[in-house]
């Protein structure tokens, strides 16, 4: 697809697993919390505080740059950017510039016109600023109030090079990402404010806009679709496109310039004195081998393991969690099957519901997708089950006998298995009396009646239904 | 003389000790102290009273310097924009000195932010010399010393960026030491230059400036660049028979004061008949020691200072109006001249285009210094050297012409740049002003460098002299 | 040589108002000043790193452990403006 559209991004994300604050001892775990209450002299920038680094931050950035392919640098040292804003309590914000932590990685997305190459240019460690909350809109407020319980989250910020040619593409890189850090166990994406997006933006030829403080991937795509947009009409008018900083309008959709070039910050990046050296080189190759599988590795033995389809095995990898359920289910069902119900029927259900997976029970599922595999259930019988627990609760066993939904008497092995447990009753009889093993009889009936094919698992299952029934 | 005033408190009593001096103090024209902390240290005095407690420093009250942090007890950095913070913790080194059983028993004045060579710059007015009140007592740690040489406090802390305990020491005819930098703990020192500062004691004789060594020099994961101590007291009393003193040429000659070299040159003679050796030594840098200094001093006031912008803490106007404008007239009301000017200049230096020239610059010359001195350390155990070109001038005199004021620096900025500690010690009068000794040594080398000083101390009067103009 | 223009710049820069008269002064105290400083122009510093601190440390760490934060009332208690437990900024635009 031809286009003249240039993207690049800088995602802030929030390295929220660890449980304490980047410089600090402060809690990460501050959300539902009142303001300024997760602080201390350190993350409040009292006068005489002093940094010390959080020894896992270093860990988890040293995770991610590995699985964006990045080179680990040998030596890593921290800066003070200096600007002024409320948010920033030291007036300065301890970030990295020369000798970031990884550098040179890429990451492979599914672009408009097939598989892309992303290129990482670094990913760096910073502070979080705290928060800022405008009494109205940011441009017509009185006052500003200030929380400082974000200040000083562990963030790592991710550069890309500017290789996004639509802003479809820049959400596409933002799930995907975010799939990756989920993978990495160091990100949880549902916290508030946990991927924060600058996006840098031109059209070829023309001047960059760079929109600041984008807090979702809706988000990302809307301001960049409005500033293509805003950048084609003043093109279209021989107007030439600014370079500016502009934020982002959640509630109206449109960005608004707030800093112009000649407004533009002098950071004064200077090395941070009051925090030594970073020489992780050696631990690289211990963290190297303790990377899980991700994304892509897993869709790839997904589709030859399982043997699903591509699209299947994407739709079931590109969330960690739901990767981990359906690999529960399909060590007890089957496994093609289960695929086919988790990745179309289950996950539009959460979907739906805007639920997460870990709102069902994965026991659950391998109880639906034998009984669909068995012929028990009909197909529109499964998805009812599945409707009920999410919106009532209660087990698949449960449903079916409240509802009636077993498959009507066409069901050769059930037939077969009423006619048995009537045909033995001294068999059933030892059963009830405690002899397990009395089964066995009724279950060789039932196969000898099916000619073997059914399941015996699934047989002796039904058996006992039927004598529990009976 | 600590130690035995310990065991006259312990037989007689803490709080009509520390009445005693407050009495003086509350009439004395030395304004050495900005704030006394009368209730709380009475009461820890009476409580000592009751039931003394055991410790290095137990039950002897201890003055402060105001950049230094107490729990409870204002700290302004003498600084019209921090009026009214109290900081909720203690430094390192106050906690420290609380957990040997010291009492604080106020802050002390200093130059704004320690911007200074005279304690003349203070939002508490300017504190006077206690040999002759029309003079200066050095600076910045001027209260400190000038309450020990008055007899206000038994013993104080300062800080020492660019000279600022050695000065005041000088001037004022007492001991004080600016550590290696890493001994001491910064946590709880408000930044003026970060690379650059350490604290140091302030005290009447060698032996109590290693006591108070053994208390606050140590490693605390909260600075990260602090390191472990040594052991200052077990060595004082070995002699420096077979000692080697490097003289350096260059802190001799243009500039310096006849009766300075003389009371040097008779010091030096002292030492030798003490069994030491002498040889001249080249420190070929120092005449861009100077400039150096102000350079990294200044860069880092930029941005150490960047933090006082009214919101968390210190001061604030009635009305508010934007963000930048409310936040420059803050700090344009808040802070004094000289303040000012290094922020300025420093933000100036770091700005793009200048930070090759002027930040990064420096910071070679800063490693040509401390290579002069490990040079000469290869020949030499310390070198000696006079503190301050001149004695204590008088009250502003110099005030309005920075430039001057900076040049009488020239021999304290040449060892904060190289990190190692130095000792300042009474060796002569000018009139009835003193002159101090400078003593420097290894990095870490402390214990050798007070066994040099109290072998100096043990053979000559000028620690005994007391003023007598308070 | 530093003008009234770039004494005006750097004021801008570094947030501190100042007024015609201090700038005035400060133009000429900076001249000299950094008259001063250009000194270490003569120094040939080719080839020679920078001290950017004195103490050759390195992989200073802390865990990763929560400790005890200040107390909802001890962070805002210098605070000279609050509201509803915030500390109250001036407008940012
Ligand atoms: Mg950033
Ligand atoms: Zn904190």
């Amino acid at each position: 697809m031809e286009t003249d559209v240039i993207i690049g991004l800088e995602i802030h994300v929030q390295l929220n697993k660890l449980n304490s604050k980047m410089f600090c001892g402060c809690s990460t775990n501050y959300h539902n919390s009142e303001p300024n209450s997760h602080t201390c002299p350190v993350c409040l920038g009292l006068p005489g505080s002093l940094p010390v680094l959080n020894k896992k931050a270093v860990e988890y950035g040293i995770r991610v740059g590995l699985a964006l392919d990045c080179k680990i640098e040998e030596q890593t040292l921290f800066y003070r950017k200096n600007y002024y804003y409320p948010d920033l309590p030291k007036g300065f914000q301890i970030s990295q510039y020369d000798y970031p932590l990884a550098t040179g990685g890429h990451l492979l997305i599914k672009g408009d016109d097939g598989e892309r190459q992303i290129r990482i240019t670094r990913a760096h460690m910073e502070e979080d600023p705290g928060r800022l909350i405008h009494a109205g809109t940011i441009d017509k407020a009185k006052y500003t109030m200030v929380d400082y319980n974000r200040c000083g989250m562990p963030l790592l910020e991710v550069v890309t090079e500017p290789d996004l040619r639509s802003p479809k593409e820049a959400r596409v890189f933002l799930d995907k990402l975010r799939s990756i850090l989920e993978y990495l166990d160091v990100f949880d994406g549902n916290l508030e404010g946990s991927m924060r997006v600058d996006a840098n933006i031109s059209l070829a030829g023309g001047d960059r806009a760079e929109v600041k403080n984008i807090s979702s991937h809706k988000g990302v795509e809307k301001a960049l679709s409005y500033e293509i947009t805003r950048q084609r009409n003043l093109k279209r008018r021989n107007i030439k496109v600014v370079q500016e900083t502009r934020h982002f309008d959640e509630l109206r959709n449109i960005t608004v310039s707030i800093r112009s070039k000649e407004q533009a910050h002098d950071y004064r990046y200077y090395p941070e004195a009051d925090l030594v050296p970073i020489r992780v080189a050696t631990w690289v190759p211990a963290i190297k081998a303790s990377l899980p599988e991700l994304p892509d590795a897993k869709r790839d033995r997904f589709r030859e393991q399982y043997g699903m389809t591509d699209d299947h095995a994407k739709a079931l990898t590109s969330d960690i969690k739901v990767a981990n359920f359906y690999e529960l289910v399909a060590a007890r069902a089957a496994p093609k099957l289960a695929a086919v119900w988790v990745a179309n029927v289950l996950k539009g259900e959460l979907n739906y519901r805007s639920l997460a997976v870990d709102s069902f029970k994965p026991d659950h599922m391998v109880e639906i997708v034998n009984m669909l595999d068995s012929g028990r259930i009909a197909e529109d019988a499964a998805v009812q089950i599945i409707r009920t627990i999410l919106d009532k609760g209660g087990s698949p066993g449960q449903i079916v006998s409240d509802l009636g939904l077993t498959r009507a008497g066409d069901d050769a092995v059930l037939r077969a298995v009423r006619e048995a447990v009537a045909e033995s009753v001294v068999a059933v009889e030892d059963f009830r009396g405690g002899n397990e093993r009395a089964l066995n009889y009724v279950i060789g009936l039932v196969m000898k009646k099916t000619k073997g094919r059914a399941d015996p698992a699934e047989v002796h299952r039904l058996v006992v239904e039927e004598v529990e029934r009976t | 003389m600590l130690t035995q005033l310990k065991d006259q408190l312990v037989a007689g009593s803490s709080e009509e000790y520390l009445q005693k001096l407050f009495d003086k103090i509350e009439h004395s024209s030395l304004n050495a102290f900005t704030t006394l902390a009368k209730d709380s240290a009475l009461a820890r005095a009476r409580e000592f009273d009751r039931k003394p407690w055991q410790g290095l420093l137990a039950g002897i009250p201890i003055a402060i310097k105001e950049c230094i942090s107490t729990q409870g007890i204002e700290t302004t950095c003498s600084s019209k924009i921090l009026k009214g913070y109290v900081p909720p913790y203690d430094a390192h080194v106050v906690e420290r000195l609380k957990a040997e059983g010291a009492i604080v028993m106020g802050k002390t004045n200093m130059d704004e932010f320690a911007m200074g060579t005279s304690t003349e710059t203070s939002c508490f007015g300017p504190t006077r010399n206690p040999w002759d009140l029309g003079t200066v007592p050095g600076g910045s740690s001027g209260g400190s010393a000038a309450a020990v040489a008055g007899g206000e406090a038994p013993c104080a802390l300062g800080s020492d960026t660019g000279g600022s305990v050695r000065c005041p020491a000088s001037f004022c005819g007492i001991v004080g030491l600016k550590p290696t930098y890493g001994l001491v703990s910064r946590y709880g020192l408000i930044a003026y230059a970060n690379s650059l500062e350490q604290i140091g004691p302030l005290t009447n004789t060698v032996e109590d400036t290693a006591l108070l060594m053994e208390i606050i020099a140590g490693h605390d994961w909260r600075d990260t660049t602090s390191a472990e101590k040594g052991s200052y007291i077990p060595g004082l009393k070995n002699g420096i028979r077979g000692l080697k003193i490097g003289i350096p040429k260059e802190y001799f000659g243009e500039g310096v004061d006849k009766k300075v070299e003389k009371a040097i040159w008779d010091a030096i003679s002292t030492l030798e008949s003490l069994g030491a050796a002498w040889k001249e030594v080249s420190l070929p840098h120092t005449r861009y020691a100077l400039a150096a200094y102000y350079v990294i001093a200044m860069s880092e006031a930029s941005s150490n200072l960047a933090r006082f912008d009214g919101l968390r803490y210190g001061l604030r106007k009635d009305e508010d109006q934007d963000w930048h404008t409310t936040y420059s007239e803050i700090r344009a009301e808040g802070f004094g001249p000289e303040v000012k000017r290094r922020i300025l200049l420093g933000t100036y230096a770091l700005s793009a285009g200048y930070y090759g020239r002027y930040y990064l610059k420096a910071l070679k010359v800063r490693t040509l210094i401390k290579d002069d001195f490990l040079r000469a350390f290869n020949d030499v155990d310390i070198i000696a050297g006079p503190t301050m070109p001149i004695p204590a001038f008088r009250i502003g005199e110099r005030i309005n012409d920075p430039l001057s004021l900076y040049l009488a620096d020239v021999f304290t900025v040449p060892i904060n740049l190289a990190g190692v500690p130095a000792v300042s010690l009474p060796c002569g009068f000018s009139g009835r002003l003193p002159i101090g000794l400078q003593l420097i040594g290894k990095h870490f080398q402390e214990d050798l460098l007070l066994r040099a000083a109290h072998a100096f101390e043990e053979a000559t009067p000028f620690h005994l002299k007391r003023p007598e103009a308070v | 040589m530093i003008t009234r223009e770039d004494v005006e710049h750097i004021s801008w820069l570094a947030s501190i108002k100042i007024s015609d008269e201090e700038k005035e002064k400060f133009v000429d105290q900076f001249n000299s000043i950094l008259e001063y400083f250009h000194q270490l122009d003569e120094v040939d510093t080719e080839g020679i790193e920078p001290t950017y601190r004195v103490v050759d440390l390195a992989n200073v760490f802390r865990d990763d452990v929560a400790c005890k934060s200040l107390t909802h009332e001890e962070a805002l208690k210098n605070a000279p403006k609050t509201e509803n437990g915030y500390f109250k900024s001036p407008r940012i635009v």
